[in-house]
């Protein structure tokens, strides 16, 4: 019963591989097998932003082109004893790999795996069919901005014209101070022109940027607020009812927190 | 117009990202080109001119999203002609 979720958004630049480490290292965590494949071919970053770059020898293509064996090639993440990572090729592009390639390689790790979760480039071309080729289900990243919404649309029809149905949406970089008065879109908003069902939001948060430097997912931060955010879209992943987040409230408490220690 | 402006409440700015994301999506989904739309124009005016004479400039033919209440858009030709005269017809 093991499940394939491609992370998809259209646009660049709004948090697909962000995402994709933490929903594979949350996953991780509760337990499960899980592999994260770096689809993004000669643009790789997912390595980097689990921390595993220096421990690369094989990539995607040397076990679609059998230079190695798809064991040899994922790398076992030694935080968290479940999560292993197969990364894209850096040195090739697209168009090396083929979608039927990409399903075959899918089926290989459903064999192996609980939860297989593939970050997909930006675009809507080669790199974005191969991506989605071998998945069951798909996670559409957005953040509140024109720009990122439309490209979202724009996925979402793409997807289901592949017949991957009821895309789940996260709604990424929320600031809650912003919406409140009236100047960024609201979760409800971008519901309301996208028609989709909603996965998670995840706060703007400074977390985010400090885990990333240091290669490890926040999932795992307790005092993360976008950690919570992803601990609890991971819930909904296995199957989980968790409400969401209250991201008003948190604001809230955590301006107030600064406050006193910054003025107090 | 204007001045009636001066005294309504300036829409926040996420009602402007809202009501331009829903016009652009109307146009994406529809793919409706903005040439396409023209030569719809140029056609619905020659008709509408054989029966009365209209003002162009004041005359507005667009796409635009209307909310069917499911959620779902459906988008509508909005046409706004002004009408100058009613042509003379023969009878």
């Amino acid at each position: 019963m093991s499940e394939v979720y491609v992370i998809t958004s259209g646009k660049g630049g709004v948090g697909k591989t962000t995402t994709s480490a933490n929903i594979g290292a949350g996953i991780a965590i509760r337990g499960k097998k899980v592999a994260m494949v770096d689809a993004d071919i000669g643009l790789r970053n997912l390595d980097v932003v689990m921390g595993l770059e220096n421990r690369i020898v094989y990539d995607l293509i040397d076990v679609i082109e059998g230079n190695c064996r798809l064991k040899q090639a994922l790398i076992k993440d030694k935080r968290y004893s479940n999560l292993f990572l197969l990364p894209a090729a850096q040195t090739k592009d697209k168009n090396a790999v083929t979608p039927e390639q990409m399903q075959k390689l899918c089926e290989s790790l459903k064999e192996e795996f609980d939860y297989v979760i593939i970050d997909c480039p930006a675009g809507i071309e080669q790199g974005f069919k191969n991506a989605i080729a071998g998945a069951d289900k798909a996670i559409v990243v957005t953040t509140p901005e024109v720009s990122a919404v439309r490209d979202a649309d724009r996925i979402i029809g793409l997807l289901e014209a592949s017949g991957i149905k009821n895309p789940l949406l996260i709604l990424n970089r929320i600031r809650p101070d912003m919406v409140k008065r009236g100047d960024m879109l609201a979760l409800e908003d971008v519901t309301e022109i996208l028609a989709i069902d909603v996965l998670g939001v995840v706060p703007d948060d400074e977390s985010i940027v400090v885990s990333t430097n240091k290669g490890e997912p926040c999932v795992a931060d307790e005092n993360s607020r976008a950690g919570k955010a992803f601990r609890n879209i991971t819930g909904r992943v296995l199957g989980e009812t968790v409400p969401l987040m209250d991201l008003e409230s948190d604001q809230g408490f955590f301006a107030k927190l600064k406050r006193i220690f910054k003025f107090g | 117009m204007e001045f009636f402006g001066l005294f309504t409440k300036k829409s926040s700015t996420k009602e402007i990202a809202r009501d331009r994301l829903k016009l652009v999506l109307t146009h994406d989904r529809a793919r409706c080109s903005p040439q396409l739309l023209e030569m719809m124009r140029a056609d619905i005016l020659k008709v509408i001119s054989n029966y009365v004479e209209i003002d162009e400039s004041e005359s507005d033919i667009q796409l635009t999203p209307s909310n069917n209440g499911e959620g779902g858009d459906v988008p509508m030709l909005y046409a706004n002609i002004a009408i100058k005269s009613m042509r003379k017809r023969h009878t």
